[in-house]
């Protein structure tokens, strides 16, 4: 009996605290949140990724006993394609958002970008993580963003943040050309980036109807436009072919 | 009466002063001299606008024929700064690049003009991004007093040259010819060099070690060249500037007693 009652007392604790932690900047109390949900797919026959020859640094070569591929393109089962950023472009009635307490992690691993394509809001931190031996030097070239460049050796710690939104910065590292990245800046949290099966979902939206757009670095953009009504959970896909 | 005229006096002052209030960014200010934007404008019309052209964007007339390419005031984005990577410039910052200009580059030096031309070169310059209403400079970077240069400095140095990746671009002997050198732009897609330290050369943003101290600290934004602000303590920077000194003037590392560092 006790244990049930611990069991019910801890579920409510975290419906609670979830749904506390879900209402980003948005407080419409009698609407349940809605959300779209689907995949990103590729018809066709994607390009193929290239062997990436980290040889001139002993140190990212030694990371991967069989060697690196490029990630522009990243087709998984049934042709879902990740790396995509899926967004709400249009249709919000609210624009204050204040960023989330939680930092947004970039990590530089086998002389790669994890993850390839970042996804953050506006002066939310990013935390920079420089899990390799070796010493990279991490490198935005923003449009509506200030440009820096920063060496970062093993161990040191690195925050910044991006003020403006952009989708995407690229992002290099000098030292080793073949990493390439991408940083999407959002000044709303209704953002996603598509997973290895191509899926994403935009989650506890505001009943309306939005412009969604999935933007790929090499692809471009599309958009879709939907409406959401109360607690509903929307189908969307995007199919991109090339 | 006489009253009533002080007011509107008083009035006068105040709305004139809240007037100019929003185009107090777009002043420069070095040392006591303050500079202004009109006179500025003249100037730049005069003697900038054929390289940085009208709008300041860095397409002018002779831009096709220049490389390095002429600075985009648009972006707000400079090479010479005693700021930290990411931060506008001291508008001394932007004054020291007018006087000295860039060697290697189309830039020349303007020393020929009066110290408050280029004050007001600076105030007109600035009105070309709105990035110096929105923002202000980060504080300068410190530069501790050097310490001697002695072979056990320069060899650590060495050392860091390796450690730090400064090598994948600048080379192992430091000619400017490491594997990464040749995959190099600057933020605008040109291609660029990786300087060659054995040449004896000048370089972009100033002379003594001072300088070179300071270009690794804030690093030169809009070229690939990184802050080393927070990856090496200030020490490590100047044993890194000893060892930088040290191949110029071609020099072998036999001859300058360092031993070759096995990567």
């Amino acid at each position: 009996m006790k244990q049930k009652f611990a069991l019910i007392a801890t579920s409510t604790l975290v419906a609670l605290s979830a749904s506390i932690g879900i209402l980003p900047g948005w407080a419409g109390p009698a609407d349940a949140p809605s959300s779209v949900k689907g995949s990103v797919k590729f018809e066709g026959t994607a390009p193929k990724s290239s062997r990436i020859d980290m040889s001139q640094d002993p140190l990212c070569a030694k990371a991967h006993p069989t060697p690196a591929t490029t990630e522009e393109f990243v087709v998984g089962m049934e042709g879902g394609l990740a790396n995509v950023v899926v967004y709400i472009s249009d249709g919000l009635t609210s624009h204050n958002f204040q960023p989330p307490q939680q930092p947004a992690v970039l990590e530089q691993k086998g002389c790669q970008y994890k993850p390839h394509v970042l996804a953050l809001e506006a002066n939310q931190k990013l935390n920079i993580v420089n899990s390799d031996e070796t010493t990279h030097n991490i490198h935005p070239n923003p449009n509506n963003n200030r440009e820096w460049n920063m060496t970062q050796p093993h161990g040191m710690a690195l925050e910044q943040t991006f003020a403006r939104e952009e989708i995407a910065i690229p992002v290099k590292c000098n030292v080793h050309p073949w990493m390439k990245g991408f940083i999407a800046v959002f000044k709303h949290p209704y953002f996603a980036v598509t997973d290895k099966n191509g899926s994403f979902e935009l989650k506890d939206l505001p009943p309306g109807t939005y412009t969604i757009t999935a933007w790929q670095e090499k692809l471009g953009s599309q958009t879709q436009n939907v409406t959401v009504g109360a607690g509903e959970a929307k189908p969307l896909d995007f199919t991109f072919k090339q | 009466m006489r009253m009533k005229l002080k007011w509107a006096g008083t009035a006068l002052m105040l709305v004139s002063m809240l007037w100019s209030a929003p185009g107090s960014a777009q002043e420069s200010h070095v040392g006591k001299l303050s500079g202004n934007v009109k006179r500025g404008k003249a100037l730049y019309e005069r003697y900038c606008i054929f390289c940085h052209g009208p709008n300041g964007d860095g397409r002018g007339e002779s831009a096709p024929y220049l490389d390095p390419k002429p600075r985009d005031f648009t972006k707000a984005v400079f090479k010479c700064r005693s700021t930290p990577s990411g931060s506008l410039p001291l508008d001394s910052d932007l004054y020291d690049t007018i006087s000295r200009g860039i060697h290697a580059s189309g830039m020349p030096s303007w020393k020929p003009l009066l110290r408050q031309e280029r004050v007001d070169l600076v105030a007109y310059i600035k009105t070309f991004s709105s990035a110096f209403q929105e923002e202000k400079p980060a504080a300068p970077v410190e530069i501790p007093p050097e310490p001697p240069s002695t072979p056990e400095s320069i060899q650590r140095g060495a050392e860091l040259f390796q450690k730090m990746n400064c090598w994948t671009c600048h080379g192992k002997d430091g000619r400017g010819y490491g594997p990464s050198a040749a995959t190099l732009t600057d933020s605008k897609g040109y291609p660029i060099a990786p300087f060659d330290f054995t040449s004896g050369s000048r370089f972009k943003c100033g002379e003594t070690d001072r300088d070179m101290f300071r270009d690794l600290v804030t690093g030169l934004d809009g070229t690939p060249m990184p802050s080393f602000g927070s990856a090496m303590d200030a020490d490590q920077r100047w044993d890194v500037v000893h060892y930088i000194r040290s191949l110029n003037g071609h020099k072998t590392h036999a001859e300058l007693k360092i031993e070759p560092v096995a990567h």
